[in-house]
């Protein structure tokens, strides 16, 4: 075969049983657990378009793991997730995901993640009785810089480096030639050489993360990167599954973290493990005070822990009435921690709120250092970011998947295999399985083999497929290295490669993206605030904008995946826009707000809203799905 | 808020087609200057400020400088890296220096054996991951 160039690609093809699209937490999780069930005769194959040891949402590390049950029930994990997300969760998938969890923490464990114990059980392993230190109901603290190498490792040994392709971008599912409705593979090039890559495959698992952003960021300038969820997550599992037919569900919700101004900080060990108090900038409980505006939202606001994006509106209140800054009482609680504490443990206690933030946003600590601030001695400033698209954390937007089946659930909730989408042998896991968040890092994981395995028996029992492409791989491969080709014909008839009107720069595309986002879609600069009118504004921009990305350009392999990115970003948005003017009420306040329906509906809109996207007309449709509750919910004492 | 190189430091990983922090960046910003030999950052406003590529640097070569639209200049914070634990040097912007360690793998690099001492798979009909052999799921 002739080498590739930049401007003649080599095709790479290369067939496989099971093709994980990922290399994050859910996609260490899959490999782990496919690998144990197949024999010789299946192949399973796994597309990073990174490095696995950093890749995905934990390349950084983490302060801690945010579901551990232990003595919880999977039960009350369903209710808390239910109420962060206020009551439109999948119960199936996230008692699934409660009743495996702890058994994945623990592998973690044995891999050799330091997890924190109580002084009376210090060295002994969580599964031999080793008590944890929460820093909350669910939340165990980690010494987690190297939690993502040390699942990756075990990961890369369960399936073998040849079985591995890194840096190697996966930019659309392939649909099966003779059968509608179901996957063959999957496409993308290479970062690194002139090559695309063509995988042939039964069953595909698209965990490839959230989607950042897609708004405008409060950052500036340099700052534009230091997000709050990783930079590199562009939306791709959410616009490569719709494109491919696949349901969509709750892409209408979203999360805005309240964290530590500019660095995005994490704030959860600061309150709960430190029992920090954070409020207004005339020292009042910000939450407590405006509790008579978080009734409108009843039952959510009597929940046992308010939830996430209640106690964001109660601080936009603040802001809006000029009661800034939000700040976060870092010196009492040190203070009140030191009391009772020797010279020694007090340096610990300093080490260990260091070490929250040198685990997993050093940035954070970068922005303390650069402005001389000392948490025992100052206070810092806290701010709800730019919306981030995500599932598995306190979000719940993604893909609409079949659940377990030994549930007593819906018989429309449980159609296929564990995990599979609407589109046969296309599956998800962690950040890509709608209406079930707060998975995090250790619930990604275990969905990832939850999906595996669903995966493995579909491929038993399909034995007899052998997948074929509908699309015209040439074709294809043409549209994949189009912005090379817009490059090539185009820089030399401007005096400037970077300012002609023949194209469009990626990242100015990203730039035009988020500022349509912002302003149409509820973004920082209107205070979380939209209506339908500017909606449907926003849709005609974006419309206009997703035709211009065919003019993206790329003058080199680098740029061809900010352009394939940001392609992926607008038909995330796409689909995040549609969903928000499709629900008619306002469910998640402090999130966002429908100004021409700013009232929570239980009446209308106590339901799914999911979405598909016609492969062949790109026609969407949207739809309402019953919701029902499998565990009874509970609200100050109430059945609900 | 960018990484940066030193120049006198970075060897370009002597000559490899792909240096260290090329291959490690999640985001893939890391580029190597063929004609000097030296690594830099292709779009230092897409840094996640991870510090994967400076942990990763055999000659401690990289380091992050705060996104200085809005971080006040003089501060550093600087990771030192080993196989079980890693040390924190934090410099204010008033002079003062902090230094924290902390374990970060109980376990020797490279020791992991993914399926030792675990039980074979099982029945592939059944809801049990492989790990759960023999074990009772609740259900709802």
């Amino acid at each position: 075969m002739t080498q590739g160039t930049f401007g003649n690609p080599e095709i790479v093809e290369y067939k496989t049983d099971i093709l994980i699209v990922g290399g994050g937490m859910a996609a260490c999780g899959a490999a782990y657990e496919a690998k144990r069930w197949v024999g010789p005769d299946v192949k399973v194959t796994l597309v990073d378009k990174a490095a696995m040891d950093r890749s995905g949402a934990v390349a950084q590390g983490l302060s801690a793991i945010n579901t551990y049950l232990g003595e919880n029930s999977p039960e009350d994990y369903v209710r808390m997730v239910s109420a962060d997300l206020m009551g439109i969760t999948r119960d199936d998938l996230v008692f699934d995901v409660g009743r495996h969890v702890d058994g994945t923490v623990h592998l973690f464990e044995e891999w050799g993640l330091p997890i924190w114990k109580t002084k009376e059980t210090e060295g002994v392993a969580l599964k031999d009785g080793g008590k944890p230190i929460r820093s909350g109901r669910w939340q165990i603290m980690i010494n987690g810089e190297s939690y993502k190498t040390i699942v990756a490792e075990a990961a890369k040994k369960a399936l073998g480096m040849e079985n591995i392709f890194e840096r190697v971008f996966i930019v659309k599912l392939l649909l099966d030639a003779k059968e509608p409705n179901r996957i063959a593979g999957a496409v993308g090039f290479s970062v690194r050489e002139n090559k695309i890559y063509v995988f042939r495959a039964s069953a595909v698992l698209i965990v490839a993360g959230g989607a950042v952003n897609v708004f405008r960021p409060r950052s500036t300038g340099e700052g534009m990167g230091r997000t709050w969820y990783p930079v590199w997550n562009a939306g791709s599992t959410y616009a490569m599954a719709a494109e491919a037919g696949a349901e969509m569900t709750m892409m209408e919700n979203r999360f805005v973290p309240a964290r530590f101004k500019d660095g995005y900080g994490p704030v959860g060990a600061w309150f709960l493990l430190f029992k920090s108090k954070a409020t207004n900038g005339f020292g009042e409980d910000y939450v407590k005070k405006n509790a008579h505006m978080l009734a409108d939202f009843a039952p959510y606001d009597k929940a046992a822990v308010v939830p996430t994006c209640l106690r964001n509106h109660a601080m936009l209140h603040e802001m809006k009435e000029g009661r800034g800054p939000i700040l976060m009482d870092t010196p009492t609680a040190m203070k009140a921690l030191a009391a009772n504490m020797t010279p020694k443990e007090v340096k610990h206690l300093e080490a260990e709120a260091w070490e929250d933030f040198l685990d997993m946003c050093i940035g954070q600590a970068g922005v303390w250092a650069g402005m001389n601030i000392r948490p025992e001695e100052t206070a810092s400033e806290l701010m709800p970011t730019e919306p981030y698209l995500l599932g598995s954390h306190s979000g719940c937007c993604g893909i609409w998947v079949s659940g377990p089946e030994d549930l007593n659930s819906p018989a429309e909730w449980k159609w296929g295999y564990n995990r599979m989408t609407t589109v046969k042998g296309l599956f998800t896991a962690g950040d890509g399985v709608g209406a079930s968040g707060h998975k995090f890092s250790s619930g990604s994981h275990t969905e990832g083999r939850i999906a595996a395995k669903a995966m493995v028996k579909f491929v038993r029992d399909n034995k007899s497929h052998a997948p074929a492409f509908k699309a015209d791989i040439k074709a294809i491969a043409e549209e994949i290295y189009l912005p090379v080709r817009n490059y090539i014909e185009h820089k030399d008839k401007t005096t400037h490669e970077d300012i002609n009107p023949h194209y469009i720069l990626p990242r100015i595309l990203q730039m035009r993206l988020q500022k349509l986002m912002d302003e149409y879609v509820a973004g920082v600069s209107t205070y979380y605030q939209t209506n339908g009118k500017l909606l449907n504004m926003g849709l005609q921009y974006l419309t206009m904008l997703k035709e211009d990305s065919l003019k993206m350009r790329a003058k080199d392999l680098h740029e061809l995946l900010r352009a394939w990115e940001n392609y992926h970003r607008i038909i995330a948005a796409e689909a995040h826009l549609r969903h928000i003017l499709f629900r008619e009420e306002t469910r998640y306040p402090g999130f966002f707000y429908r100004a021409d329906f700013p009232k929570l509906d239980e009446a209308n809109w106590k339901c799914f809203v999911n979405s598909r996207m016609d492969p062949d007309t790109k026609q969407w449709t949207m739809m309402k799905k019953k919701h029902v509750d499998l565990v009874p919910k509970i609200y100050g004492g109430a059945k609900h | 808020m960018p990484t940066f190189v030193h120049t006198e430091k970075c060897d370009g990983c002597k000559g490899g087609q792909v240096t260290a922090c090329m291959y490690i960046c999640p985001h893939d910003l890391m580029k190597l200057d063929v004609a000097r030999m030296k690594a830099y950052n292709q779009e230092p406003d897409q840094c996640w400020e991870c510090q994967c590529c400076v942990k990763a640097c055999p000659q401690q070569a990289i380091e992050v400088r705060s996104f200085q639209d809005w971080v006040p200049m003089g501060g550093a914070v600087i990771p030192m890296r080993t196989d079980n634990s890693i040390m924190w040097t934090i410099k204010f912007r008033d002079g003062e220096v902090k230094r924290f360690k902390f374990p970060n793998r109980t376990t020797p690099v490279g020791s992991i054996d993914p399926y030792a001492d675990k039980p074979p798979a099982g029945d592939l009909d059944s809801p049990l991951l492989f790990t759960e052999a023999n074990q009772r799921l609740p259900v709802i």
